[in-house]
């Protein structure tokens, strides 16, 4: 038995809506802003695993590994960034980050 | 059989556990709760015959990428659960209309989408390494300077007496 493409698409989707809502309510807190934008690239990484699943093709699976690369990259640029906002405006809400502007 | 039961068993551990995350208000708890996800998503990434990605996601999500988020949430000193709010419930009722719509339609597309036929052919890792290595190899390329970009990018906002 195989697990069928259409359900990985809807565990998929509903992943990414999860990590979309995670993005749109938390504006308190730009951790779990980041946070909720690992959730959604981790949806899309499964859409693409699920691809190469069915067609068996592995070019789904380099795929996965170069989102895997480019967040790790983006997560640390994105929490160096909050470390220097913290530091500069004692604070992590994201309405409070509206200049980028040096000072 | 066995397949599809582990599949749903996974699928439901990982929308639970990102639902506790993303409503979770103290943020290491909401960490601890999305490494539990990443871990079903691992597993579920097994069961699709990558064995390579499931064990990349534990090692680089689930060890490195939340490891650097509790980093740094504990040199900010922003785990005081006392000091922590939700949004107001108002907050979240835009976001849920909007993805709701978002997740039907995507749904539906997939649901009333016939998708050509496929072969589930297994991937070894040795046939997914030749085509890393081979049709790929420039792409390894770009991602050995976008992390170099990146180091030097922390490094530089990173620094001591930043801004000035």
């Amino acid at each position: 038995m195989t697990v069928p493409l259409i359900q990985i698409i809807i565990l998929a989707g509903i992943i990414f809506s999860l990590g979309l809502i995670c993005t749109l309510v938390w504006r308190s807190n730009v951790i779990m802003l980041l946070v909720g934008i690992e959730i959604m690239l981790n949806g899309a990484m499964l859409v693409f695993v699920g691809g190469s699943y069915r067609w068996g093709a592995p070019d789904g699976q380099i795929f996965a590994l170069m989102i895997i690369a480019m967040t790790s990259a983006e997560v640390s640029l994105a929490l160096a960034m909050v470390v220097y906002l913290q530091r500069r405006h004692k604070t992590v809400n994201v309405d409070d980050f509206h200049e980028l502007k040096d000072q | 059989m066995t397949m599809n039961i582990l599949f749903y068993i996974l699928a439901a551990v990982m929308i639970v556990a990102t639902l506790l995350a993303i409503t979770e208000k103290h943020p290491v708890h909401a960490i601890v709760y999305l490494v539990t996800s990443f871990f079903a998503m691992a597993g579920i990434f097994y069961l699709l015959c990558a064995p390579l990605v499931a064990m990349f996601e534990v090692i680089i999500y689930a060890g490195a990428v939340m490891v650097l988020f509790m980093f740094v949430i504990m040199m900010l000193d922003l785990g005081h659960p006392e000091e922590a709010q939700r949004p107001a419930f108002i907050t979240w009722l835009v976001p849920l209309i909007l993805t709701s719509l978002v997740l039907s339609s995507v749904v539906s597309a997939a649901v009333f989408r016939t998708f050509p036929g496929g072969s589930n052919v297994e991937i070894t890792a040795r046939a997914f390494a030749t085509v890393l290595f081979g049709r790929y190899g420039v792409a390894i390329e770009i991602i050995s300077m976008q992390l170099l970009f990146a180091v030097v990018g922390a490094l530089y906002l990173g620094r001591k007496g930043g801004g000035k």
